[in-house]
């Protein structure tokens, strides 16, 4: 029985296995992925960055544990980065996630960053339609918020956790790096250490200067607060304004109204069309991509490599500019 | 095609609190360019066996120095294989008495390091025990 099958029947080692060639990008992998399509896109995809420290691990050990009491299936996948230098990895996530050790309606994989980022988010792509197509309800992605990889991968995820710990300092930094944006709730952890007013009122800040249209509501005498309403209208299209959730991962507090954000969230995605018009961008970039892949590969198979170089030499030598250069490349490819 | 990565879960199993060694080891392969999933503490052999199935790793190290090892790394053994990782390696670290060596080899154990014992050796071990991978 080839590898695919087996996902789709339940079997974990060939699960685990699958993954693996999905991350190496091997041909069986790849072929799998595509047998494993059609059953995609069901899942729920949860993606949880943040700087390291503010406690993501164990808010998602957390997490998972509330979705294991309605009985969902979730898969954790668990990015850290890889040394630039040797190109290994240590690990370390399932250390905070020893809570659900035992339970077979859970599977945490951890994946190291490896070389390229945009490698990654395809890589991470494709281990989630995996868990997807292996029937699990929820499934989360962690990541270090550290810049563009994790602003790619939390375009994989439906819901978006930015995760903030006061003291850090991260505010601003989680801001500059543009991880703000992404968030579709903004999850204040550690809220028992002091500071945590000061890190809320910066974070309603910044959500101020994002989203615009809260003025709206400093018109109606509601300015620094977080609206009522989690959702407004503009132009007659629903938008979604992040909201703020403090919790305390390690004593498993403030979870029930994460929980409830979440499903607010969820539920905003399916009322205003965003659930369906996020999985098109998505399907748009991934099928975009291919297809750049493919033609280039086309392209090198009909245009001698000598070609190529010649053409290249006479940009080193600025006798032709790059865009000149791969007109005539093209020109032959043509004729 | 990607670059295929040795992966190595290194575990604490039983009830001793020294990780010391774990890191360790788990700090010298991810120099020699390897993916080390480490665990923590006090993990059980199912603990250990569900993880190495989860990750898909090559090959186990286990770090004891209660003296448990009899008791705890045959028991991780006999998990990997009703998994269907009989093919993952298992190397042990710790306080082990001499005479306990040969008979944890028979029961599998790919090699006990001592204290003192290389990194370098460590590494290429595993290397040359996993042959696909660079």
């Amino acid at each position: 029985m080839n590898l695919a099958q087996s996902v789709l029947n339940g079997d974990r080692l060939a699960l685990a296995r699958l993954l693996s060639r999905v991350e190496n990008t091997t041909p069986e992998g790849l072929a799998a992925l595509d047998a494993l399509f059609p059953h995609t896109g069901k899942a729920h995809l949860l993606g949880v960055t943040g700087a390291p420290g503010t406690g993501k691990s164990s808010l998602v050990n957390q997490l998972a544990l509330h979705y294991r009491k309605q009985e969902k299936k979730v898969a954790i996948v668990a990015v850290d980065p890889s040394s630039p230098f040797t190109g290994g990895a240590v690990l370390g996530d399932r250390v905070r996630m020893r809570d659900l050790s035992g339970d077979t309606g859970v599977f945490i994989r951890s994946m190291a960053s490896r070389g390229s980022l945009g490698g990654l988010a395809q890589a991470t792509a494709g281990v989630v339609q995996v868990f997807d197509a292996a029937g699990f309800d929820v499934i989360i992605i962690e990541t270090v918020g550290a810049g563009q990889s994790e602003v790619d991968i939390a375009r994989l995820a439906h819901t978006t956790l930015v995760v903030e710990a006061p003291g850090l300092g991260d505010d601003i930094q989680a801001i500059k790096a543009g991880i703000l944006e992404i968030a579709d709730i903004l999850v204040i952890n550690k809220a028992d250490h002091s500071g945590v007013d000061a890190t809320e009122r910066a974070l309603k800040t910044m959500l101020e200067l994002a989203h615009p249209v809260r003025r709206v509501f400093q018109h109606h005498g509601q300015a620094f607060e977080v609206p009522a309403h989690h959702t407004i209208e503009d132009n007659g299209r629903l938008l979604w304004i992040p909201l703020i959730r403090r919790t305390v991962a390690t004593e498993a507090k403030g979870l029930p109204e994460l929980l409830e954000a979440i499903d607010l969230h969820t539920a905003y995605l399916r009322e205003s069309g965003d659930w369906a018009r996020r999985e098109e961008a998505r399907l748009e970039v991934e099928f975009d991509l291919l297809l750049r892949e493919k033609l280039v590969e086309h392209f090198r198979q009909q245009v001698p490599d000598e070609v190529v170089s010649s053409l290249f030499a006479e940009t080193l030598a600025r006798r032709l500019a790059p865009r000149e250069a791969i007109g005539q490349l093209l020109q032959r490819m043509k004729s | 095609m990607t670059e295929r990565k040795i992966r190595v879960l290194v575990a604490k199993p039983g009830l001793d609190g020294h990780d010391r060694g774990a890191k360790v080891v788990a700090r010298a392969l991810r120099d020699a360019g390897m993916e080390v999933i480490y665990t923590g503490l006090r993990q059980t052999p199912e603990m250990i066996a569900e993880a190495a199935l989860q990750e898909d790793v090559d090959a186990v190290g286990l770090s004891i120095l209660s003296g448990a090892h009899m008791a705890l790394v045959p028991r991780v053994v006999e998990l990997l294989k009703t998994n269907g990782q009989q093919d993952v390696k298992v190397f042990v670290g710790g306080i082990i008495p001499d005479e306990d060596v040969p008979r944890l080899k028979e029961m599998g154990v790919m090699e006990v390091y001592g204290p003192g014992a290389s990194t370098e050796k460590v590494i290429s071990d595993i290397r040359s025990a996993i042959p696909t991978a660079g």
